[in-house]
């Protein structure tokens, strides 16, 4: 029962691509929006037969709309991720090589580490090394400013990890790049970037799945050894969400209709032509 | 590095600087010298280098499509792009758009009806856009054409520093000077024989394409509670512009 592309889902298309990644409640709100503006027939609860259907002709632009879930608060996120290639190259379009080369030691340091972050400190210090092109700090710190704008990493109190947007594309590249050190959780066995594990066995988990996994359990202990559980359970009540929350805009609208509200009810006042 | 490209030099233009022209019974012939899955190929990465040029907003070169997307299908050119504009409008609803026919630079504008504010939220492009349309407007009202002073002046106002650091747009100079002009939303050059030198702000190509003086005039009335034929010569002149 595939349904016809249509204008709804164009704008859908358009929207998310601007966003590059948009979480579960948006995005239903965004198909909302617009199968109304477009006067579509909405199907309540049917996003995922919506994103189905654009999905078939992303396929053959190697390309796909991708449900994946967030390692920091568990929410569902969907994205618009690049098929074609599986290495860091499909970035290249837009980025310099000693850029490329910047991000790939990154993501060394992030997938080394014990909890999944890479300290600013130490990714300016490996800026200094770099084989394409040395880059100065100054530099380098703009650099990540850019990742983290393009959502390939996130940043907390000046440390670095895989945006959830990264990790739904480069899954694939990371697990076969790194394939004894890149962790999978042991819940829904996927790529685990910050995560917490056993001591005696090392199982890993997402810190949502653990929440999860031991939400009814008093004394947590490994799914695999039995031991007793370390660490402090996540309470999955508490939103720690990874960016300050995102709104739908209209990517190629009308820039009048756009209005940033403070600018321009100043603007009102002051405005004397 | 393909051993195929060994005759050509990094930085020799002049092999893209120029696309043959061909009637279509030639491209027709061209076209059969290659593969379906070839020529497939070739659209699906024109598509996603325009994307990805146009998601940063920066103008896509038509030498550049040629050097980094087309290469050795030259002869095909046209073929290949006339089926990325397809795919565009089918899937994104998007089409190319030539802002530059002299030096043929492109952005991609979408083909759906616009969208009334009402569903619309903020983020930092929409700020910047807000921005933006308050300085089209003040070079709009100021006869098209504005001079640097006066528009810092204006921003001054709305507490908008070149000096400072604006808490939502940072660098408000480098986003002015540097940013909307690299995107083509406005045309800022030198004023000859100034010291120290000023500079006159117009509009740019994407502005005029991606708005209107209609619609800047009717978000001037809007701000002003008046009517847009309040401007008599600039209601003249957004008439006579459509």
């Amino acid at each position: 029962m595939a349904a016809q592309m249509s204008d709804a889902h164009r704008r859908f298309l358009q929207v998310l691509m601007s966003h590059g990644i948009m979480e579960g409640a948006e995005a239903r709100k965004l198909h909302r929006c617009c199968c109304e503006i477009s006067k579509a027939y909405y199907a309540q609860d049917k996003l995922d037969d919506f994103v189905s259907t654009i999905n078939n002709q992303l396929q053959p632009l190697f390309m796909q709309i991708r449900k994946g879930m967030s390692e920091v608060d568990g929410r569902t996120h969907y994205a618009l991720v690049n098929m074609a290639e599986t290495e860091i190259t499909k970035m290249a379009s837009d980025y310099a090589e000693n850029e490329l080369e910047l991000f790939r030691k990154t993501m060394d340091l992030i997938i080394l580490s014990e909890n999944g972050f890479a300290s600013s400190t130490d990714i300016l210090n490996s800026a200094d090394q770099l084989k394409t092109k040395k880059m100065k700090k100054k530099e380098a710190e703009q650099v990540l400013k850019i990742f983290v704008d393009d959502k390939w990493l996130s940043e907390r109190n000046g440390e670095y990890t895989l945006h959830t947007r990264c990790i739904m594309e480069m899954e694939q590249y990371i697990l076969s790049t790194y394939p004894d050190i890149a962790k999978k959780c042991n819940i829904c066995h996927s790529l685990a970037i910050q995560s917490q594990a056993c001591e005696t066995c090392g199982t890993g988990m997402h810190l949502p799945c653990v929440g999860k996994y031991f939400k009814t359990q008093s004394r947590p202990r490994c799914p695999q050894c039995n031991d007793f559980w370390p660490y402090e359970i996540p309470d999955r009540s508490r939103i720690d969400s990874q960016s300050s929350s995102r709104r739908i805009i209209e990517p190629y609208g009308d820039p009048t209709d756009a209005l940033y509200k403070e600018v321009i009810l100043e603007t009102a006042t002051k405005m004397k032509w | 590095m393909r051993a195929e490209r060994s005759g050509l030099r990094e930085g020799d233009d002049e092999d893209f600087s120029v696309v043959p022209t061909q009637s279509p019974s030639q491209v027709q012939r061209n076209l059969e010298s290659r593969s379906q899955e070839e020529i497939n190929r070739k659209v699906t990465e024109l598509v996603q280098f325009l994307l990805v040029k146009d998601q940063k907003k920066i103008p896509i070169k038509r030498v550049d499509i040629l050097k980094k997307v087309i290469r050795e299908y030259k002869d095909v050119y046209s073929e290949i792009v006339n089926r990325a504009g397809r795919t565009l409008q089918q899937v994104f609803g998007l089409q190319m758009v030539e802002i530059d026919t002299k030096h043929h630079i492109y952005i991609l504008t979408s083909t759906l009806p616009r969208v009334e504010g009402e569903n619309l939220k903020q983020d930092i492009q929409t700020a910047k856009l807000g921005l933006l349309i308050v300085i089209l407007s003040f070079i709009f009202m100021k006869g098209n054409s504005a001079k640097d002073s006066a528009v810092w002046e204006f921003l001054r106002r709305l507490r908008v520093h070149p000096g400072e650091k604006h808490e939502v747009f940072g660098d408000v100079k480098k986003l002015v000077m540097e940013e909307f002009v690299r995107q083509k939303y406005l045309e800022i050059t030198p004023i000859p024989l100034t010291d120290p030198p000023e500079f006159n702000f117009q509009w740019g190509p994407r502005a005029a394409k991606e708005t209107s003086k209609k619609d800047i005039l009717s978000f001037v009335a809007k701000m002003q509670k008046k009517e847009p034929s309040f401007w008599i010569s600039q209601y003249n002149e957004a008439k006579a512009n459509t």
